[in-house]
């Protein structure tokens, strides 16, 4: 029976499910982490480095959640600060000069809303973001893994392809959040994850994402590799199309993508 | 009882709301003419009032000079989005029948003390100044109508942020939006971003802040998550001015805090300066 929209949620937000460690370790051969935005820290809650993934250089970066108290405490729950963003930026930028494609792994309930983060340019930071990844001269393949956490996830999610795992849910505002406003009931969230549309087959057809990746049976929690494995082979076939594509057309395609959200000329 | 003798006839007295304005940052009391003389500007603390698109237009471009753009994109219903008190189609006809706008942005060509250019002016009246689908299309348009004419962008920004009754379509003008300015700025044209009270969400998060020059008005709150939600996520009270234009130019992130009646005067003057 087709899920709801709120068990997509919970689905999205098990932490069994796999998350970037993971992914990295299934799919790829190889990784060298990079650290910290050379200004004021290293996010743990956004990382990333080089990687092979079936043969092919990539700089791969994403939220990182833990599957423990312990781990999500470290990665602060996989909600970056001001610091992640650039650090995001800053790789990206070696991958451009060096040819190389970005793969970006998003997971996060949003934006960590912080005094820190507020001092330190939260709304700045990602907003530059989307200014940067629209102009990035190198592929980018975007995979929403879990939680698409509004303008914290946007934030590494603006790229060539975007792709979406079947369970994933992917929203400008949480439903608890929604539900809060616009039922002044937080209780109410299925019902605001409904008129959301914030699943992936939805997203699909209001034309926001560009593939759904199947999960296993029972959701990415259920079988891991089975999960990266399906990813990893839509990451590949997505790298391989965008590989001949010359910088100024893979621009020139990105912007008319993201212009056309919203549908004002269909 | 004799100190309470009802008059026969009381006198009509207007009501307190016709009469009072209360400043909402330090809720001074003022009377309403006072108010408006002071250009909506609290006389005691300095907080900049907010101003309607028109209004505002008013005071930016020459005059005669304003040239409306774009009127005819408005929003989109493609969630056919419905909450507890009814469809967002009827709530958002309601406001375009009231205000007498169709978006949240009011975009145009004029000039500014001479300079061509092209002007944008959220309306923070017009669903809480929210980014939708209409705003966005207004905003990539005029990037590319300003590309196309060599105008430079002036942009008032007033906003709570996306428009979630647009759903995701909604934060993904977040990124058409940016990518836009970014192509603009890549064609040598000038961005000035204005923030005005209240600037926050995911318009704080894309357009907004990424102008050549960031101005804000006095007192303008600015900011990217609620003050309670993050109040909420650190359990601690949050300084007074947290948030506020003159705390985010102490953080670094606007160019300069000017006043009301020197705006179009300095965005003149940076225009100026950039050769447009």
């Amino acid at each position: 029976m087709k899920k709801t929209a709120i068990e997509r949620v919970k689905l999205a937000r098990d932490p069994g499910r796999p998350h970037f460690c993971d992914f990295v370790r299934l799919m790829c051969d190889d990784f060298e982490e990079l650290h910290g935005d050379r200004l004021v820290s290293d996010d743990r809650a956004l990382i990333g480095g080089f990687a092979r993934i079936g043969g092919e250089k990539v700089l791969i970066l994403g939220h990182n959640k833990g599957s423990t108290v312990e781990e999500n405490m470290a990665a602060n729950f996989g909600m970056a600060n001001p610091d992640g963003y650039r650090k995001a930026m800053r790789l990206a930028s070696l991958a451009e000069k060096f040819r190389v494609p970005v793969v970006t792994l998003v997971d996060t309930p949003g934006a960590y809303p912080g005094r820190e983060a507020e001092e330190r340019g939260q709304a700045e930071a990602i907003a530059k973001s989307l200014e940067f990844f629209a102009r990035l001269r190198t592929p980018v393949v975007v995979v929403i893994t879990g939680e698409g956490g509004s303008g914290g996830a946007l934030a590494i999610a603006v790229g060539d392809r975007v792709l979406m795992l079947e369970n994933a849910v992917y929203s400008v505002i949480s439903p608890e959040g929604c539900a809060g406003i616009l039922w002044r009931d937080g209780a109410k969230a299925p019902e605001a994850a409904e008129a959301l549309k914030i699943t992936a087959a939805d997203l699909k057809k209001l034309g926001a994402i560009d593939e759904v990746v199947r999960e296993p049976a029972g959701g990415a929690q259920k079988d891991h590799a089975a999960t990266a494995a399906a990813v990893k082979e839509a990451v590949l076939a997505s790298l391989r199309e965008l590989a001949g594509v010359p910088a100024d057309e893979l621009l020139e395609r990105r912007y008319a993508k993201f212009r056309a959200m919203g549908n004002f000329y269909s | 009882m004799s100190w309470y003798e009802p008059k026969t006839e009381k006198p009509k007295i207007p009501s307190e709301k016709d009469v009072w304005a209360v400043c909402p940052k330090c809720r001074s009391h003022f009377e309403k003419s006072a108010w408006r003389k002071n250009d909506f500007i609290c006389p005691k603390c300095n907080y900049h009032g907010r101003l309607s698109a028109r209004e505002r237009i008013a005071r930016m471009a020459d005059a005669g000079t304003f040239v409306e753009v774009f009127r005819a994109v408005s929003y989109s219903d493609h969630l056919e989005f419905h909450d507890v008190s009814g469809a967002y189609r009827d709530k958002v006809e309601a406001t375009i029948a009231k205000s007498g706008e169709t978006e949240s942005v009011v975009m145009g060509t004029c000039e500014i003390a001479g300079h061509r250019a092209m002007l944008g002016v959220m309306d923070f009246a017009f669903m809480g100044g929210s980014l939708g689908t209409g705003t966005g299309e207004r905003i990539a348009r005029a990037c590319e109508q300003a590309i196309a004419e060599r105008r430079p962008l002036v942009l008032f920004s007033a906003s709570g942020g996306a428009r979630m009754h647009e759903g995701i379509l909604s934060l993904m003008q977040m990124a058409k939006t940016s990518a836009a300015i970014a192509r603009l700025k890549e064609a040598g044209l000038p961005y000035i971003s204005v923030l005005t009270d209240p600037t926050t969400g995911g318009v704080s998060a894309s357009y907004a802040m990424l102008g050549d020059i960031n101005i804000a008005e006095p007192k303008a709150l600015v900011g990217f998550a609620g003050r309670r939600v993050i109040e909420n996520t650190i359990h601690q009270k949050l300084p007074a001015d947290f948030q506020s234009a003159e705390y985010l130019e102490k953080h670094g992130f606007v160019d300069r805090i000017v006043e009301r009646r020197e705006l179009k005067g300095f965005v003149a003057k940076m225009l100026e300066y950039f050769g447009f």
